[in-house]
């Protein structure tokens, strides 16, 4: 049976850059478990012969004629930012420390 | 006739066009009845008193003119807060979007406007869509009209509560894995998804991109049908969208309300019958397969055997589209920006953002797609599940070959008590096990009330699904129901919900609305 332990919780919610406190990782880590496990049940259902879905209706290449259309000014994309310097968004320093 | 919040759409369109009620004094009474209960039933995250009296008069000044937009012209809506809406708050039940305010509307948004329908405001909903029963909601919770201490049904409690409780005639909802048509189960109310791809998802807040679609929530099939027309139809904004003429759904839903089910061939799913659904949804459906009998329609029972693994791949894929597409979210460009102390980085402000601003179901839902997307897990979660998907396809495929249309009751059970499922993943998502497959094989499904569960007194679904792209059917056999229905029971369903306790100061005692139907 699949079983996620606190660790890989933990590491997973790095790699989703969601800071999870040690109460967090307490509460979240056995549902997450109880939800694999019941989700495990998918195993060895389809075989290889199976193709996968990714979208439910057959559309490939969807292609719209190369004319320019009116955008977002400047102002209204700027307009939900935390942070703006001369009209671009600021954000924190990019590297770390150890960069 | 005086034109009261009970009456469906349709009637006041047909009021408006008659000139026995203008689009303000609408909307003025509807938003007189938000001020009244919403208090209590808590449907409204946004009301935009100011924005839809203004649209409300352009209307009448049309209308003067002789001339309107659209068949709802003047007839009030409430939107869903998962569809950008210019100039209108936009959360999607989250704490990381508290405040924003789209630069831009949604296609179905940009739709309402230029039909001239007043938006009222904007409805509560389970965190980016993510739940059964509203509870998931960072503003807190919405009650069912019916019972005040029961869930609306999610994640599109919000929209199903604000129609059922006569706050709104029309509402948008978006439906990922049921959150139309599970909420309008609970809450004695219609709700439409319609073929993935028939409606834009254009603004609309991605949580799972394969599998969303908006659509109408409303109190009857006819004005779901008249939504419908307005909200459908190919965007070029969306690369998905279905580049194709639809047939008018009015029309179908106008048919199906002689009641006339003759050379109707209906599919009852054997999968989603039986052990574990409650008693009195079960009643209730066999209840209205036999007026559909009556009415002349050949009903068989259809096997989908894959259907019992729905639910498990639906809870691998979704998990792995939204923790993709979540990782917007990142305190760049618009919404929530934690920054903690000292000198930290973008990484560091990403990380206490998304903790401080996403939910625990949000939060389990982005772990576990993470999981089922890393390397060494892919094949065996992710991989599997999107085989599983094209095997209810194939089910569909081979049930719609003997019949027209499938059905099922909507949801397992009738609404549950608030806080009752809340900390138990796995019960939550229980209830969508009937809706799903629809949404992983992209064809659509409406809910329409069948009656009262005989425990609970409580509303009860009854799903009706239709191949992709023939939604019409779901028009002409849910209108057919409603009407051999409604027949039996003398009065609309909603009649029978107990009244809501007024907040005083209130003007909404002069309609009578309250008291005049019972």
């Amino acid at each position: 049976m699949p079983e996620i332990t606190r660790d890989e919780v933990a590491h997973l919610a790095n790699l989703a850059r969601i800071d999870l406190d040690d109460a967090e990782l307490d509460h979240l880590a056995p549902q997450l478990s109880v939800i694999l496990e019941s989700v495990a049940s998918i195993n060895g259902v389809a075989g290889d012969d199976v193709p996968p879905t990714s979208h439910a209706l057959p559309l490939t290449n969807v292609f719209r004629d190369d004319v320019v259309t009116p955008g977002l000014t400047v102002e209204q994309a700027l307009s939900g930012a935390p942070e703006v310097d001369q009209q671009r968004f600021s954000v924190p320093r990019i590297l770390g420390d150890e960069q | 006739m005086t034109t009261t919040v009970r009456n469906t759409a349709a009637e006041m369109a047909q009021a408006l066009a008659d000139g026995t009620v203008t689009s303000v004094q609408l909307t003025e009474l509807h938003l007189e009845r938000i001020a009244a209960v919403d208090g209590a039933v808590h449907a409204f995250l946004h009301v935009d008193h100011e924005g839809a009296l203004a649209q409300a008069a352009a209307s009448d000044a049309r209308r003067a003119a002789g001339e309107t937009l659209s068949p709802l012209d003047g007839v009030p809506i409430a939107v869903k807060d998962v569809l950008t809406t210019e100039g209108l708050p936009t959360t999607c039940g989250s704490k990381i979007l508290e405040g924003w305010v789209p630069p831009y509307d949604a296609t179905v948004v940009a739709r309402l406007r230029a039909a001239g329908l007043p938006i009222l405001g904007k409805t509560n909903m389970d965190e980016f869509a993510m739940g059964s029963s509203t509870e998931h909601s960072a503003y807190g919770p919405t009650h069912n009209p019916w019972d005040l201490d029961r869930i609306p049904g999610g994640s599109g409690g919000g929209s199903a509560a604000a129609v059922a409780a006569f706050e709104a005639p029309l509402a948008i909802g978006t439906d990922t894995g049921g959150s139309i048509r599970q909420p309008g189960a609970v809450t004695g109310t219609v709700g439409v998804k319609p073929t993935y791809g028939g409606v834009s998802r254009y603004g609309l807040v991605a949580l799972a991109n394969s599998l969303d679609q908006a659509g109408p929530v409303t109190r009857t099939v006819l004005d779901s049908a008249l939504l419908h027309d307005i909200i459908g139809g190919h965007d070029p904004r969306d690369s998905t969208s279905i580049d194709q003429p639809w047939p008018s759904f009015t029309d179908a839903a106008r048919a199906g309300a002689t009641g006339d089910m003759t050379g109707v061939k209906i599919g009852v799913i054997t999968e989603l019958t039986g052990e574990g659904w409650q008693d009195g949804v079960m009643a209730r459906f066999q209840e209205s397969i036999d007026l559909l009998v009556k009415a002349g329609a050949e009903v068989v029972e259809v096997s989908c055997p894959s259907f019992v693994h729905a639910l498990a791949a639906y809870y691998l894929i979704l998990p792995a589209e939204a923790s993709s597409n979540l990782a917007k979210f990142d305190a760049m460009r618009y919404g929530l920006r934690v920054v903690p102390e000292g000198d930290p980085s973008a990484e560091d402000v990403m990380r206490a953002t998304r903790d401080a601003g996403f939910g625990d179901e949000v939060k389990r839902r982005i772990i576990l797609g993470t999981y089922a997307l890393s390397s060494g897990y892919y094949d065996a979660y992710y991989g599997q599940a999107q085989k599983v998907r094209t095997l209810i396809s194939r089910d569909f495929e081979a049930a719609f070959e003997q019949v027209d249309v499938l059905v099922s009751p909507t949801a397992p059970t009738t609404a549950f008590k608030l806080g009752e499922k809340l900390d138990d993943p796995i019960a939550m998502y229980l209830n969508d096990l009937a809706t799903i497959p629809a949404n992983l094989a992209g064809v659509p499904g409406i809910s329409v009330p069948s009656g009262l569960a005989d425990e609970d007194g409580l509303p009860a679904g009854f799903q009706i699904l239709a191949p992709a792209l023939a939604d019409e059917r779901l028009y002409r056999v849910g209108a057919a129901l409603e009407s051999l229905l409604t027949q039996e029971w003398g009065a609309p369903l909603l009649d029978k919900a107990p009244a809501l306790a007024l907040r005083d100061g209130s003007s909404l005692a002069s309609t009578g609305t309250e008291s005049e139907t019972r």
